[in-house]
């Protein structure tokens, strides 16, 4: 199997697909000669030509609302939204039409399309290229919400999403984009949608996180069995619609859990995840369920790193609760 | 109501003009407000009996929905009173390949194209037969048998849709296109500016339709612009757009064919404002009397589209009373046919509250729709 780093994965599967499927195509701010600002979409444009990899004008709300009418004629739009910050313009889009068609016509008009947005900090990006904006998605009826952590599992689960029948958002953790390397099988290849992925296991207390933030969760879990706490640890791959009977296992298992993940506290995917816990394995509960999460601030530029849940700040809330 | 006979030509207000002055010399008529044809466009005898006849269908069934609202049998109706020559005549233009991208006035375009009176009234009831299953208000509805997308009440996100879905034709190589019809309020959107900017750039063939009806529920035109009309937006986009009067069916069908030939012919989008004005108030939740200046639904009046045509049909085939009274009642007697039928149509089941919000029933979901299966129901929903 070759090595490719998150970049390389989601690119070999954009290629595969639209070398299987003549209708999908890319559309998005650069994303055609240049390749995407980040390179996902790097050599499409010379492949498939520009009938399939469109640089459209500079508008997110015209992205996703042309995107929303080429899935309505049966395309498989894959639109790239630059950063997740700049994805508010077409949030109407994605929330009125996009998420409702299916339902709102009855069933007869499904409106599948993957929207594709690097996610995360720890870039120096400040405010507007850093934010992890997931939370606002999930409570939306009608879209699914991806978020890969690994290469192999960004590849997988994005020929998943393509080949969906729902509107998938898919979010990449833009700050392992280039570190989260690993080998990805060649040619097809998929990960099942709602599916979570244990990447560690463990008696003492259950981990829960995604994306960028999923490092450093196992870096603490790591640490914390230096000290005699075995932690299990769940990648969750598939935000939304969540893999309930995995998280419930484990919490069944272990009675303890900790939620780390980088967007703002308050009202975010680990305060539904306390809420479902609460709810399913309360009796099992040796310990309250803790947030490691990101501020409920703007995300902040020179101190970002205080920002986000690193590792340093897991560590105590895995031991604090290995030991409640 | 006006009588057939009595018209007075109004003037155009000239450099104080609004941009719904329906007199100025860039407003291509076919037909004058007296039933006289202007400029013969070849439309046969047979044709002016169909149009006249979908656009009182329309006005008769914007009369009943008014009513059933009024005494409590529907919850909501939107409609087109005044608007008809707009919504028919652009719609009856189209070829059957093409597609229309409904704001939520355009039922009578539905009408036109196939969609059954009993399936619109099942829309208007919201019952257990509604093509979207009572899951939006009345007027909500889609076809796609009839090529028609889904009604949502967001104002001007259809129209970037439309753009997207006729540049997916026209990737496809399929020789097809995309009618989409918005407000005046809606150029004030932003997905007006999206779509006539990404229709503009990629060529898309794309028909934008203005109906221009001088109000967005109170906001006159004079308040969504400061441009001399809405067509003046298409120079900025390098869309070519062209103004109607869109109370001339004639006309109306006129420049919509005229820009469908320009879509098929690769020559991509055209805006067409129609100047039109909405008798009624923005839907059946408003009262027009609280914003709209005393004597101006009145003048209009003398521009009804439906008069001018019953004026040209005098003329042109003998259209009398008889005539009027004989349509009048067979679009009534179906029109009553229908609300019978959806009065006696059950309301949907309850489970189906969770059904299609995706294509299979997430764990989630099922849970919650047995919560609800399991428990009381509302006040007033009988078992």
């Amino acid at each position: 199997m070759p090595e490719m780093n998150m970049v390389q994965a989601i690119n070999d599967a954009l290629r595969f697909e639209m070398q299987q499927d003549d209708r999908v195509v890319v559309l998005g701010e650069d994303v055609g000669k240049v390749g995407g600002v980040f390179r996902v979409t790097a050599g499409l444009f010379d492949e498939f030509g520009a009938d399939r990899v469109i640089d459209t004008p500079l508008s997110e709300g015209g992205i996703i609302g042309t995107a929303v009418g080429m899935a309505l004629y049966g395309l498989r739009p894959i639109p790239e939204i630059q950063f997740s910050d700049f994805i508010f313009p077409a949030y109407d889009q994605i929330v009125s039409e996009v998420a409702k068609y299916r339902y709102r016509s009855g069933g007869e008009f499904p409106c599948n399309m993957v929207i594709r947005t690097p996610v995360g900090g720890g870039i120096r990006g400040g405010h507007y290229h850093s934010q992890s904006p997931e939370a606002q998605f999930i409570h939306v009826a009608g879209l699914k919400v991806v978020c890969p952590s690994t290469a192999a599992d960004a590849k997988g689960l994005l020929l998943a999403s393509i080949r969906d029948p729902d509107p998938v958002l898919f979010f990449e953790p833009k700050r392992v984009y280039r570190a989260a390397k690993g080998e990805v099988p060649e040619g097809d290849y998929t990960v099942e949608l709602g599916k979570a992925n244990v990447i560690r296991e463990g008696k003492s207390l259950t981990v829960i996180s995604y994306g960028a933030m999923l490092y450093e969760a196992m870096d603490a879990a790591e640490k914390a069995a230096e000290h005699g706490i075995e932690c299990e640890v769940i990648d969750l791959r598939t935000l939304w619609p969540l893999d309930i009977d995995t998280i419930i296992a484990s919490v069944k298992k272990t009675g303890r859990v900790v939620i780390v993940h980088e967007a703002p506290r308050s009202c975010g995917l680990g305060g539904e995840l306390v809420s479902l816990i609460n709810e399913k394995a309360f009796l099992h509960l040796e310990a309250p369920p803790r947030r490691v999460t990101g501020f409920d601030t703007p995300f902040p530029y020179t101190l970002e790193m205080e920002y986000l849940p690193l590792s340093h700040r897991i560590l105590p809330a895995l031991t604090e609760t290995a030991n409640y | 109501m006006t009588t057939v006979s009595s018209y007075q030509e109004p003037e155009a207000q000239g450099a104080e003009r609004r941009p719904d002055d329906v007199m100025a010399d860039d407003v291509i008529r076919v037909m004058a407000p007296d039933g006289t044809v202007i400029d013969d466009i070849g439309i046969d005898d047979e044709t002016a009996v169909a149009l006249y006849q979908a656009m009182l269908r329309t006005r008769i069934v914007d009369d009943r929905a008014v009513t059933l609202q009024r005494q409590g049998r529907i919850g909501f109706h939107i409609g087109s009173l005044g608007e008809e020559a707009s919504i028919i005549g652009s719609a009856f233009a189209l070829r059957d390949q093409d597609w229309i991208f409904p704001c939520y006035r355009e039922f009578g375009a539905a009408l036109l194209r196939g969609l059954s009176m009993q399936t619109y009234m099942d829309n208007l009831y919201g019952n257990a037969n509604d093509i979207v299953k009572g899951r939006q208000m009345p007027d909500h509805w889609c076809d796609r048998e009839h090529r028609i997308a889904s009604v949502s009440s967001p104002i001007g996100t259809q129209i970037t849709n439309a753009v997207g879905f006729a540049w997916a034709a026209a990737l496809k190589n399929d020789p097809l296109a995309v009618l989409v019809y918005f407000g005046d309020g809606a150029t004030s959107s932003n997905e007006f500016h999206n779509g006539l900017n990404f229709a503009g750039v990629n060529a898309t063939p794309t028909v934008f339709l203005c109906r221009n009806n001088g109000w967005a529920i109170s906001v006159p035109t004079d308040k969504q612009t400061a441009s001399e009309s809405f067509a003046a937006k298409g120079v900025a986009y390098g869309v070519p757009a062209v103004r109607v009067d869109g109370n001339d069916v004639f006309a109306v069908l006129k420049v919509t064919r005229d820009a469908l030939t320009r879509a098929s012919a690769g020559e991509g989008p055209t805006l067409i404002e129609a100047i039109t004005y909405r008798l009624s108030g923005h839907s059946t939740s408003d009262d027009p009397t609280r914003y709209r200046p005393e004597g101006e639904a009145e003048a209009w009046e003398q521009r009804d589209p439906l008069l001018r045509m019953r004026r040209y049909l005098a003329e042109r085939v003998n259209w009398g009373d008889a005539e009027q009274a004989s349509a009048e009642q067979a679009i009534h007697h179906e029109v009553k046919a229908a609300i019978e039928v959806s009065e006696n149509t059950p309301k949907p089941a309850l489970e189906t509250l969770f059904e299609g919000v995706y294509a299979e029933m997430p764990w989630h979901l099922r849970e919650q729709q047995a919560e609800l299966l399991a428990g009381t129901r509302a006040p007033g929903h009988g078992e």
